[in-house]
């Protein structure tokens, strides 16, 4: 038998109090919102289209964006150049500052008077206030993630590998296809779904460049201002469940034992 | 035929200087050394994966020092497997055929082929994860065969197996070359040299040391270095054949030695420490199993006494101190009688009888 010496029992009284924490906010939510007003909020054609919104501009940017990110990331993981490290660190730069700065910092750089603002409307696209801008701010606070996780990914695969097949006869554009990418590919999934978490649950740098149309965490917030706590509770239970499914099918993939050979 | 010109290349703290050899079509050559002499590094150099400071690489007449990796006709084997974990084996051995474009039946026929060659045919549709490592060494070995590289370098493939495994490899390695492949084969193991090299390079510090063929290397050593490091002098060519329950490595028409039996060698090599060759002016009557007849040819002084070559129709050569040269009076030409025990004979198998 264990005895409890007195710092085992702080340990699990301070683990309580962390888990507590976290876990009840979320449970009171359900707790005090029946399914009844789940499911007819789920009806509400302006919360349905909200976040379906917020999930297919998420989906959007995680994969737009995946196409540089990728490749970015191998690049990396595999080459040395003058200031990688300074480079390295100023990926973190959007996760570090704060959102509603990096919605500022953005809408400068896409608004109508900018040049990246100015050619998009000269071909019909508007980013301010359009999914065009969403998927845009969604995009900056959380690419970092999956360039993190596909550099891992990438570092994982074994450089002999990629030597033997560049010695079989492959340029290197075939052996990043057919070796490095099919062996860093789970770090990578894991990475995209990540992304794509991350850029559902975005809200300061959403708001300040598109308030409408509206995504789940902007369309929370502004129920709470407009109605106050109780009309805004049930949208944010419904949303809590769809971003729990993701986060379920992001534990589900990371979880499963990694791919990348000896 | 593969020639390398003074090819150098400095690294901080490391350089490989003017290293020069040739290795004619069909041959098998050795680049023997202790680690960190930069045998790995050439092969690097040959393969493309490292550039050379100065020098060329000539295979075939043509010079392929900046071609491009993946445009050499030019197969590595690395020291650990490079089996693509993602792929089964039958895709393995296909990846340099599908990067050729080649057609899916070829492919499929080929596979076949290279698969019954290297005796993993059953291993196809495995994943590499469930092989050992000599069946990884061989898939290796067939997907390098399927890209058809006009020379196949080797860095240490049979170092990380077991002694039975090296065996079956070395069988394997030799057929290939009597096949015609050219093969360049890196090692620090004077076993393996002994029964696969025709010609050997000894590399020390960066520098080739000394080359030639095997016996010019072997019997001849320029430097105490390579004399160490080549170590054996009696290594002879067998056949081995059951006579009973005994077994005898027949090294000549006229020779044959009384050895331990060992299972499945039919053919190979024996090796005898020249400090187990005893030297005696009469036939002793001892439990020493082989004793042969024979006139001294040579006497070599070492730091710590002498070698002796003694010809007995074929040469055996024995170390003794200096003791034992005063009171045998050994002098070229000098007719003394060669003995040692079966028990002190090694076999290197090159061939097994499975």
């Amino acid at each position: 038998m264990y005895s409890l010496q007195p710092f085992k029992l702080l340990l699990i009284l301070l683990s309580g109090v962390i888990l507590l924490f976290i876990i009840a906010p979320v449970l009171g939510i359900y707790l005090s919102t029946t399914p009844l007003e789940i499911f007819e909020t789920a009806k509400d054609e302006e919360v349905f289209n909200s976040i379906w919104l917020t999930v297919w501009t998420s989906l959007a940017a995680t994969l737009i964006f995946a196409l540089a990110a990728v490749p970015f990331s191998y690049l990396l993981a595999r080459k040395d150049f003058p200031l990688k490290r300074l480079l390295t660190g100023l990926i973190d730069l959007p996760i570090v500052i704060p959102h509603t700065a990096a919605g500022i910092a953005l809408l400068g750089f896409i608004s109508r008077d900018s040049a990246i603002g100015r050619l998009g409307s000269a071909i019909g696209l508007d980013f301010v206030g359009n999914p065009a801008g969403i998927i845009i701010a969604m995009a900056f606070v959380s690419v970092p993630f999956l360039i993190h996780a596909a550099r891992n990914g990438f570092e994982m695969v074994p450089l002999k590998l990629e030597k033997a097949a560049r010695n079989l006869g492959a340029s290197s554009s075939k052996v990043f296809l057919t070796i490095s990418l099919p062996l860093a590919w789970r770090s990578i999934v894991s990475g995209l779904v990540m992304m794509f978490a991350r850029g559902m649950s975005e809200f300061g740098a959403v708001v300040i460049i598109a308030y409408h149309p509206m995504v789940a965490p902007v369309l929370i917030y502004e129920r709470f201002g407009a109605f106050g706590l109780k009309y805004a509770r049930p949208v944010a239970a419904l949303f809590i469940i769809v971003s729990l499914i993701v986060f379920m099918i992001l534990r589900l993939i990371s979880s499963r034992k990694k791919n990348a050979g000896t | 035929m593969l020639e390398l010109k003074n090819i150098s290349k400095t690294f901080s703290g490391f350089s490989l200087d003017d290293i020069s050899f040739t290795a004619e079509q069909g041959s098998y050559f050795v680049l023997l050394g202790p680690s960190g002499a930069g045998k790995s590094l050439t092969l690097e150099i040959i393969a493309g994966l490292v550039r050379p400071d100065r020098g060329s690489v000539v295979l075939n007449g043509r010079d392929i020092t900046h071609t491009e990796i993946h445009h050499r006709p030019v197969g590595l084997v690395f020291q650990e497997h490079c089996v693509f974990p993602h792929l089964s084996v039958r895709e393995n051995i296909a990846y340099p055929l599908k990067i050729r474009k080649r057609k899916a039946r070829d492919i499929k026929k080929l596979v076949n082929r290279l698969a019954g060659e290297m005796n993993i045919e059953p291993l196809l549709d495995r994943n590499p994860e469930s092989l050992s490592g000599g069946e990884l060494q061989r898939v290796t070995l067939a997907r390098i065969l399927a890209a058809d590289p006009g020379v196949i370098l080797l860095d240490e493939p049979l170092s990380s197996l077991d002694v039975q495994l090296q065996q079956e490899l070395r069988s394997l390695l030799k057929d290939l070359n009597k096949k015609g492949r050219t093969i360049i084969h890196v090692t620090h193991n004077f076993e393996e040299t002994i029964v696969l090299a025709d010609k050997v390079a000894v590399m020390k510090d960066g520098k080739i040391i000394q080359s030639g063929t095997k016996d010019e290397v072997f019997h001849h050593p320029g430097s105490e270095f390579v004399a160490r490091l080549t170590g054996i002098k009696n290594y002879f060519r067998s056949v081995f054949e059951w006579d009973g329950n005994q077994v005898f490595a027949r090294i000549s028409d006229d020779i044959r030695i009384r050895v331990l039996p060992e299972e499945k060698i039919s053919k190979g090599f024996i090796i005898i420490t020249g400090e187990d060759v005893i030297l005696s002016c009469e036939h002793i009557t001892s439990s020493v199993t082989n004793s042969f007849r024979g006139v001294v040819t040579d006497v070599i002084p070492l730091f710590n006494g002498y070698e002796i070559a003694v010809d007995t129709g074929v040469t055996f050569y024995s170390k003794i101190s200096g003791e034992s040269f005063e009171k045998l009076g050994i002098h070229n030409g000098k007719p003394l009688w060669v003995s040692f025990k079966a028990a002190g004979v090694r076999l290197l198998a090159s061939h097994i009888s499975l």
